[in-house]
């Protein structure tokens, strides 16, 4: 991913607001890696958090722009180092045989991963963590063959 | 109460008074309040137009001008006026008819999602999705155009919503939780800016479109004055100083004076105000003031550091900036007698004197833009079009004061000159307005001519009558070894004819005694006066920076190139 800056903003829960951050990212050039929208504690707000590539110089810029959307309410710029950092993913594997079936479920336990489908031919795992982690179990399990992943991108909260 | 009165009672709520547009399908219910209100329609002939008569009304008069398009083509045909508007903040307010909720979505005759079209070159966007939100989101939709750095804002209405009638209340205060517009300046950039200021040898005042938006022309004169600095514009900022004054430079950039471009490039630090670094500015980003110290005010966080990087940032109204800055000057200054700085600035004039590539006197154009100023007073306002006219303009029509200069610098847009004048003089009726036109931009907008007639809005429209698209050529003249390309016209209609077709005075005028003759005629009169005026398409605008240039590297005329 290599350098990458996660933004937690506070934005107006209503239609058209991933559109207008999501418009001006692509007309102004900027390189998102992820965005994730949810709800958050208070009515009528969410929560998006972006992670976004480039310098120190870009992500200033890319603040002020977001800043000026009348929609987003408040922007944090979250230190890696003080920060709870998570993505979660579904990959769905190829089992065919009896030892790669014992193969998944023990690197799974490495990975404190959870089954969460089996089928005659596949079994599919949930992981949580820090994006590196995930990549490193993709990394694992793709020799035997990644029917399907879904990752949701980071989200993310300063400790404390 | 139905949504389409509550609009019409939040407008004059508001203190709108004349609005540019053209009624259809989806704004019916609008239109039929507007039977019964006192408020100035003016029946435009193309929503384009409407949007750049919103534009010209808000540049002339600083307040918000408003617009109505239905929905459909009629809110698409005016995305060039948004755009136009958004690029160089001007605070307009169009209000489109959508249609019917049910049938959002379905792509239903006449529906265009002109949210999603606009949202690139807006300030904001509102679609009220029921009669009681209307009052809350003008209400919003006139604070978020006309505070901070102002802008374009849309308001898309359903038609059903016009028609719903529901207890309707209107709002004294709204509370924009995303929005609070940075206006005080920090105290600690104040005091820096100002001791850059006097610890500086060869200072200099670059200002911009933002001095004239926030009325800060005063503050930033008290500061020239004390501090005896040069002032260069930006091509909008013109007018936000006095351009007969002995320290204004005028504007730098693409087509600047040699005398601006030149002595920008010697200064050791620049306060730039209201400015945005913009390309036609500055010339190449890294060859702009390389080693001088700039102090950059703006009201817009985002243009700091966006094009250029700066030693001294100020967010906040350049007036009050500019006002504290002249305190803490006052405090401070130690009066120089004679400074070296205002020395080479006279040298330099002197050499440019000397220069033969300067010698005017036989452009026709120059001498007609001489004699327009001459014949207008000093409030009188001049809108332009986009293109050779504009740029000889911008060299050699001198603005006296802000506001009476009305011209699309950011967007550049052909044909918004005429309708902008038109609505410059509905804000100022007692104000000459004179719109400098080249033939090729007239002809994009010129059948507001039926509008300014119908409404009695005497403007009087210069055509500098080149056939041909002037700026274009001299281009293709300049970079393209005389391969000119679709920019002959073979035919361009009779001016005389079709103004006096429309009910306007059609007058052509080939010397520039005619020519002054029409003009004064045009200002006495009650209709609207095309003068028509040919110019050689030979006559090309010198001195120029070429694109991918420093401001160092003027050409003075076609020779320069080779």
């Amino acid at each position: 991913m290599g350098d990458f800056y996660i933004l937690s903003t506070i934005v107006e829960n209503k239609p058209g607001v991933l559109f207008r951050a999501s418009n001006m990212f692509r007309r102004r050039g900027f390189n998102i890696e992820s965005i994730t929208v949810g709800r958050t504690e208070k009515p009528g707000f969410a929560k998006m958090t972006i992670v976004v590539n480039g310098d120190e110089l870009t992500v200033e810029q890319l603040i002020k722009q977001l800043g000026k959307l009348i929609d987003i309410v408040k922007i944090t710029l979250l230190e890696q180092q003080t920060s709870v950092v998570r993505e979660l993913a579904l990959i769905k594997l190829n089992v065919l045989d009896q030892k790669t079936r014992v193969d998944v479920l023990n690197f799974s336990q490495i990975y404190r991963c959870r089954i969460v489908d089996v089928s005659n031919e596949t079994i599919t795992v949930e992981i949580t963590g820090d994006p590196t982690k995930i990549d490193s179990f993709i990394k694992l399990v793709s020799s035997f063959g990644i029917r399907d992943i879904s990752r949701t991108g980071i989200t993310a909260l300063q400790r404390g | 109460m139905i949504g389409a009165k509550a609009l019409m009672k939040s407008l004059k709520r508001e203190g709108v008074s004349t609005i540019f547009g053209i009624p259809g399908g989806a704004t019916l219910p609008i239109y039929d309040e507007l039977y019964n209100s006192d408020i100035r329609h003016i029946l435009c002939r193309h929503e384009q137009s409407a949007a750049h008569m919103a534009d010209g009304y808000a540049r002339a008069s600083g307040k918000v001008g408003v617009c109505f398009a239905t929905s459909g083509p009629g809110a698409t045909n005016l995305v060039t006026g948004i755009a136009t508007a958004y690029a160089d903040s001007s605070p307009i307010i169009a209000i489109t008819g959508q249609v019917p909720k049910s049938l959002i979505g379905k792509d239903s005759f006449q529906e265009t999602d002109i949210i999603g079209i606009t949202t690139a070159i807006t300030k904001y966007t509102f679609q009220p999705m029921n009669s009681a939100e209307i009052p809350y989101d003008l209400k919003k939709a006139f604070h978020i155009a006309s505070t901070g750095r102002p802008g374009p804002v849309i308001i898309d209405i359903p038609k059903d919503v016009q028609q719903e009638k529901t207890n309707i209340k209107f709002p004294e205060k709204v509370v924009i939780r995303g929005y609070k517009p940075a206006i005080e300046p920090h105290h600690l950039q104040i005091e820096r800016a100002a001791a850059l200021l006097l610890n500086a040898e060869k200072p200099i005042i670059l200002s911009g479109g933002g001095v004239i938006l926030c009325n800060a022309s005063e503050s930033l004169q008290n500061i020239v004055e004390l501090l005896l600095v040069p002032v260069v514009t930006t091509l909008i900022g013109k007018g936000s100083f006095p351009e007969n004054h002995p320290l204004s430079l005028g504007p730098i950039g693409m087509h600047g004076t040699p005398e601006g471009n030149k002595l920008i490039c010697e200064t050791d630090c620049v306060l730039a105000v209201g400015v945005r670094f913009s390309d036609r500015t500055t010339g190449l980003f890294n060859k702009f003031c390389p080693d001088a110290k700039i102090i950059h005010i703006d009201i817009d966080p985002s243009e700091i550091g966006k094009n250029k990087q700066v030693q001294l940032p100020i967010v906040g109204d350049a007036k009050i900036a500019l006002t504290q800055i002249y305190e803490s000057l006052r405090l401070k200054i130690k009066r120089k007698k004679d400074s070296l700085w205002l020395k080479r600035i006279n040298e330099v004039r002197d050499e440019l004197k000397n220069n033969k590539d300067l010698d005017w006197a036989n452009l026709k154009t120059i001498t007609i833009i001489k004699k327009i100023r001459e014949i207008l007073p000093p409030e009188g306002i001049l809108a332009t079009e986009v293109g050779k006219h504009q740029m000889f303009a911008e060299l050699h029509y001198k603005v006296i004061k802000p506001r009476t200069w009305i011209t699309s610098t950011g967007l550049g847009t052909m044909g918004f000159g005429f309708p902008a004048a038109i609505g410059a003089k509905v804000a100022k009726p007692d104000v000459p307005v004179v719109d400098l036109a080249g033939d090729g931009s007239f002809c994009m907008t010129e059948n507001s001519l039926a509008v300014c007639v119908e409404e009695k809005i005497p403007i009087i429209v210069a055509i500098l009558n080149n056939r041909s698209l002037g700026l274009v050529e001299q281009w293709q003249r300049l970079f393209y070894d005389k391969r000119y390309s679709a920019i002959k016209f073979k035919n361009t209609p009779d001016f005389v004819k079709l103004a006096e077709s429309y009910g306007a005075e059609g007058i052509r005028a080939q010397s520039i005694k005619e020519v002054e003759k029409a003009l004064r005629s045009g200002l006495r009169n009650e209709i609207p006066t095309v003068i028509d005026i040919p110019v050689s398409p030979d006559e090309d605008v010198y001195p120029f920076v070429p694109p991918g240039k420093g401001l160092k590297d003027i050409l003075y005329s076609s020779q320069d190139i080779r």
